[in-house]
């Protein structure tokens, strides 16, 4: 009997005043009786709507069936055929715009918790099979995958599981890029992202970190060490600032910088930690995304009395996830919108003192098609705080570009690639993910990764080696006996 | 892991360690940094390659003993690996064939000063090196300095080594003595590049300092590393750590520089307490 409540079983979560000052997961994660019971409202459809909907093609009705039947591990195998990172994907994709958007049970009341539910099984799997990863035979074939990122992951993992030899260089000390270095751990735990790509390691991935491809090898190097075909996804890790007077004061961070010191260096453990981070009394966000957001709940965590989003548009043209906006206001964090900054100023020995802003109304469409935000006239006035957080958005790294003669990009610095097979200017290069697109969503990046992992398979099956020397290959165009 | 193969205390405080690191040893120039990290808890501190061997496939580093991770750093020995080691990072330092050059090292600078020295030299430059200490007890590399510069003065703040001064006032001397330096390169701390910097200034000599502000990825990813350069937002990570001294916004370095003192000596004072098992600690 199909469940046919409107809407989805909810998800226990911590209390907003006790969740707010702490760094544990805010959302707990179904039971497996709360997990049945939600799977029994999807529909089975015949034609999969939801399907089309998720940039890896998840095989979601069919992994929901096997929730029904309570048969989890059955219903892992049939998600992780598909998705590399379930656990991560449940936790961080934006369900509401991809597979959960096309449920026909949305049409009258909730979609199916497709979300909730991916996230259930990984995390039941975690938790109770110990992976048992099919191993493909060796093709003894070297791929090199720079950055481990989303895309790097999911393309390392798909090379991986069809024999490749795939080495994963990273710059940090640790492995996941944004998962790790960005994204908080109320919102991701660490340990599962460890956990999903220790699996890819059963895989037979190799991870090697404190590895800055472009300063420590060139892909010309990898080329020469008998890597075959490379895939970069080195993301969008350049954080951009306002370009307004006093944003090198004291107390001024990018979001990068600020979440990086937080997440990746374990700044809420200080002085456990060595790494410090300065929040102060008041602190002003700037910007609308879930990065914004995430800062914002980072630094209400860390002690911050009060915590502004400063954005210069309305809430409607927020880009972040509804979910991310509404637990920040359940969390305490005030939104400043319609307001614009234009000066940071300071205090004579150089720290934050006031953001200064204007107030801003709503003109006519811009060229993003949102409303253009619009100063109005007389309207400055001062947000005293003690520090500021830009989350304007990143851009794509230019390090690797810059020592890659050949590799195209776009003015702005995204890399340039076929769309059809992510390939790159250069032959046996490829590109995905953040890198290519700016910044975008962790699903988007593992959509490319698979493409590209795809387009890798198939343009080394049309290469073949010497024997002789296993580094040396031929292109299939030449190749004539 | 990077082992440490060598080990040497050149003075009371400073130390210098030869890292195995064989892959970083084959592209590091003069100019540019590595990345360590000495535990897992630990901070990533950014250190300037003093110099490396591409044979043995070692990369030695200099640093001072100020704060908890380079204190955690100095107890350790050889044989002894470091957690992670990432390089070579930063710009190399690039000069075109000037025929003679002043590089000038404050304290532990010199130990920075040193390889650009030995370059320059190895490029035909005639080379003074100026380095400056406090006192004579923290000398440091000065036979190393002697044998690749023309001439080498050494001077201290306390005149214990018989010579009496900061570096900017020989610097100054030959300057008036009307030596025609087409090249200044100028290592050490944030005042002493200033006042080289402009010291220089009115002579229009060239003057290239080394910038090694906070940062944690050394990849330009968190922008902690920002400095105003001829008015414009640099990262020191990525665009540097070489810059125009006649550029380079010093006094918003050295206002960015003390972002964390307070933490910094918090961290080391526990630090000491959990070695020394005292309470307090003056250490």
């Amino acid at each position: 009997m199909p469940n046919l409540a409107l809407k989805k079983v909810p998800m226990p979560e911590q209390e907003p005043d006790v969740r707010n000052a702490n760094f544990r997961e805010v959302t707990l994660g179904y039971t497996e009786a709360m997990a049945i019971e939600e799977a029994k409202r999807c529909l089975n459809c015949r034609n999969k709507p939801c399907v089309g909907g998720c940039p890896v093609s998840v095989q979601i009705p069919e992994f929901i069936e096997r929730v029904v039947a309570g048969d989890f591990a059955d219903a892992y195998e049939i998600i992780t055929s598909t998705n590399n990172l379930p656990a991560i994907c449940g936790r961080v994709c934006p369900q509401e715009s991809q597979c959960e958007k096309f449920c026909v049970r949305g049409i009258k009341g909730e979609p199916v918790a497709i979300g909730r539910l991916e996230r259930f099984v990984a995390d039941w799997a975690m938790a109770n099979e110990p992976v048992s990863p099919t191993k493909a035979d060796k093709k003894n074939r070297k791929v090199a995958v720079v950055g481990s990122g989303p895309a790097g992951l999911t393309c390392a993992g798909d090379l991986a599981k069809q024999g490749y030899d795939v080495t994963v260089f990273e710059a940090f000390h640790v492995p996941g890029g944004v998962l790790m270095y960005g994204i908080p751990e109320f919102r991701l735990p660490k340990a599962i992202v460890r956990q999903e790509i220790d699996a890819l390691r059963g895989c037979g991935v190799d991870i090697k970190t404190n590895m800055v491809i472009g300063k420590i090898l060139s892909l010309t190097d990898l080329m020469n060490e008998g890597f075959e075909a490379i895939f970069i996804g080195t993301g969008a890790g350049l954080p951009s600032f306002l370009k307004i007077p006093g944003e090198n004061l004291n107390g001024v961070y990018s979001a990068n910088e600020f979440l990086t010191r937080i997440n990746l260096m374990k700044a809420y453990l200080f002085p456990n930690c060595d790494t410090p981070v300065r929040i102060g009394k008041r602190v002003a966000v700037v910007g609308g995304g879930n990065v914004a957001m995430d800062a914002a709940r980072s630094a209400k965590r860390l002690g911050a009395e009060e915590v502004y989003i400063v954005y210069r548009r309305s809430e409607a043209e927020m880009p972040a996830r509804l979910e991310e906006i509404h637990h920040a206001k359940q969390e305490g964090i005030i939104f400043r919108l319609l307001t614009n900054p234009i000066q940071i100023q300071g205090t004579e020995s150089g720290w934050v003192r006031a953001l200064e802003c204007n107030e801003m109304e709503l003109g006519e469409p811009d060229a993003s098609g949102r409303r253009r935000p619009i100063a109005k006239p007389g309207s400055r006035f001062l947000l005293d705080v003690e520090t500021v957080i830009i989350a304007i958005g990143n851009i794509p790294n230019p390090l690797l570009k810059n020592t890659t003669p050949g590799l195209e990009t776009q003015k702005w610095g995204g890399i340039v690639v076929e769309a059809e097979t992510m390939a790159t200017s250069l032959e046996g290069v490829y590109a995905g993910g953040d890198a290519v697109t700016g910044a975008a969503t962790v699903i988007q990046a593992m959509g490319a990764g698979r493409k590209a992992a795809q387009a890798i398979d198939d343009y080394l099956s049309g290469r073949r080696q010497d024997p002789e020397n296993p580094a040396c290959v031929v292109g299939s165009e030449i190749v004539e006996m | 892991m990077y082992k440490i193969v060598k080990k040497k205390a050149l003075n009371p405080s400073v130390i210098r360690m030869d890292i195995a690191a064989p892959a970083i040893a084959r592209k590091a120039e003069p100019g540019q940094f590595i990345i360590l990290r000495v535990c897992e808890e630990g901070e990533r501190i950014p250190l300037t390659i003093a110099d490396f061997d591409r044979e043995a496939g070692t990369v030695t580093i200099i640093f001072q003993i100020v704060g908890k991770t380079t204190h955690m750093l100095s107890q350790l020995n050889e044989g002894d690996d470091l957690l992670d080691f990432v390089g070579p990072l930063g710009v190399a330092s690039h000069y075109d064939q000037p025929r003679k050059a002043a590089v000038i090292g404050g304290g532990l600078g010199s130990a920075i000063a040193y390889p650009q020295a030995k370059k320059l030299h190895q490029m035909g430059v005639e080379v003074d090196i100026i380095a400056g200490f406090r006192n004579r007890e923290l000398i440091i590399l000065e036979e190393e300095m002697r044998k690749v510069s023309t001439r080498l003065f050494v001077t201290t703040d306390d005149g214990s080594n018989g010579v009496k001064g900061f570096v900017t006032d020989v610097l100054q001397k030959q300057l008036e003595k009307g030596i025609k330096y087409d090249l200044v390169v100028a290592i050490g701390p944030l005042i002493m590049m200033k006042m080289v910097s402009n010291l220089t200034r009115p002579y229009g000599i060239k003057t290239i300092v080394s910038m090694n502000p906070v940062m944690i990825d050394g990849t330009g990813m968190c922008g902690g590393c920002r400095l105003t350069v001829g008015g414009e937002t640099k990262f020191a990570c990525v665009d540097g750590p070489d810059f125009d001294g006649h550029l380079v916004d010093f006094d918003e370095a050295m206002r960015r520089q003390q972002m964390y003192k307070a933490e910094e000596k918090q961290t080391l004072e526990a630090h000491i307490c959990r070695l020394s098992g005292k309470e307090n600690s003056d250490a």
